[in-house]
């Protein structure tokens, strides 16, 4: 656990220094979704119709940006074979990162959803199934991005290579959590749609380390 | 297994297996065409668009077949470390995305005069596609690294990640309301397909399959083939 919080640490203190790589996620998200009611047109109920998508989708697009921070700078300062060699298990320290991962990235995501929300004409009735959809579902993003990050370390075109590679495994996420929402904003209760994407988390935490794991020790040796 | 675990060996067994596996796929696929497209009874609801389902079907199943070789070579791999196991994974991508491919055309080209429409985003063809994406992304990452050793091994783990997504496939049919019909094969009681049918749809899957074999072993041969050239090179950097 000493490991654990210790990585966590770590990572928001480089975050706090370096503020300016999590925030670009956030206004790359904001951008992303202000550019749908310019391409589809303004008419107020097109955009009710499709907001939790756009939101979805624009959410997704930043997680997927975000993602070479998660071990590349360990990689290039061999950080990382530090990590392999800690006298804590790799899993353990894989998911620390993850959570620190979420916490910058995902987090002000999820935050700021229901303002961009607002902004695509969202049935104010969504607000919180959106809120707990994406409470559930950004942190899973982060740990199968996690996966993704890990096996492309030292590749050529690593950036795009992972969005490839991780796009098609969040398709649950972006189906779930997009039914969420629309169920909410039709009056139907969301509650089936959050129940999966919950165990959707629950099945990402202890299998997304464990693959990001392994994907880190064929990296470094 | 360990005594195929040898690459040499392995290229003499394929040398002599190749021509009479290669015969007996040419002809199960002859004879399945000819049965499927001329001496099948037309379907009393589909009529004669019926025929694309005997490359169809065979086809969706390669893709999963594929796919499973994929990842069951990537385990023997990574736990093993069989030295023709990422060979033979390297060598089914490929051919598994082709099966993929093919699926997903011939399924838009029965979709269009059947349901109306090229493409439905139901849960069955979306899942196919998800699986056409993963090989992409597999053999993406193979290719991505300087050295070969590298990408095998990041392949391998992705390839098993992948393997979430083959009983969604299975079972999408059975899960959700979907467009796309449940198995009419595997079913406890008997196949609901009229034996005239039955007879070249397994014939085409039994030919499809010893195609796998044949292009699995041509691939394989020229991947080990490519090693030993790049071992050579490597030896006299001069040549």
């Amino acid at each position: 656990m000493k490991g654990f919080a210790a990585i966590i640490r770590r990572e928001l203190k480089l975050a706090m220094r370096q503020g300016s790589d999590a925030a670009i996620a956030l206004i790359f998200f904001v951008v992303v979704v202000a550019l749908f009611p310019l391409g589809v047109g303004p008419e107020p109920g097109v955009l009710e119709r499709i907001s939790g998508g756009v939101v979805w989708i624009g959410a997704l697009l930043a997680a997927m940006l975000s993602l070479d921070r998660l071990f590349q700078a360990d990689h290039e300062d061999g950080g990382l074979d530090l990590l392999v060699m800690a006298p804590w298990p790799l899993e353990v320290l894989v998911l620390a990162k993850c959570l620190a991962h979420w916490l910058v990235t995902g987090l002000p995501i999820m935050l700021i959803s229901p303002l961009l929300g607002l902004l695509l004409h969202m049935n104010t009735e969504a607000y919180f199934t959106l809120l707990a959809a994406m409470a559930l579902g950004t942190p899973v993003l982060s740990l199968i991005g996690a996966v993704g990050a890990a096996l492309v370390l030292g590749a050529r075109r690593a950036g795009v290579l992972v969005s490839l590679l991780v796009l098609p495994l969040t398709v649950p996420v972006l189906i779930f959590g997009v039914s969420a929402v629309e169920a909410a904003a039709i009056g139907q209760g969301a509650g089936p749609h959050l129940m999966l994407l919950g165990a959707l988390l629950l099945a990402a935490i202890p299998l997304c380390p464990w693959a990001a794991a392994a994907a880190l020790r064929q990296a470094v040796t | 297994m360990h005594w195929f675990a040898n690459p040499a060996r392995f290229m003499r067994i394929a040398e002599k297996l190749l021509p009479w596996v290669a015969g007996a796929a040419l002809l199960s696929i002859a004879i399945g065409l000819y049965q499927g497209l001329l001496a099948s009874p037309a379907d009393y609801q589909q009529g004669e668009t019926v025929r694309i389902m005997y490359v169809h079907v065979p086809s969706a199943w390669m893709a999963m077949f594929c796919y499973m070789t994929l990842a069951v070579a990537s385990a023997s791999f990574l736990i093993w470390k069989h030295p023709l196991a990422d060979v033979a994974a390297q060598a089914a991508a490929p051919i598994g995305a082709g099966f993929t491919a093919m699926a997903l055309i011939t399924g838009a080209l029965w979709g269009q005069p059947m349901w109306g429409t090229w493409w439905v985003w139901d849960a069955r063809l979306t899942s196919v596609l998800i699986l056409f994406f993963l090989y992409l992304g597999y053999i993406a990452l193979v290719n991505a690294f300087d050295e070969p050793e590298r990408g095998a091994r990041a392949g391998a783990i992705l390839a098993l990640v992948g393997v979430v997504n083959v009983p969604i496939i299975k079972f999408s049919v059975d899960w959700w309301n979907t467009l796309h019909q449940p198995a009419s094969l595997t079913r406890l009681d008997a196949p609901a397909i009229d034996p005239a049918m039955l007879s070249p749809l397994l014939l085409m899957a039994l030919g499809f399959q010893l195609y796998f074999v044949v292009v699995l072993i041509i691939r394989m041969r020229a991947i080990l083939t490519a090693r030993r050239i790049r071992a050579l090179h490597m030896v006299e950097p001069g040549e």
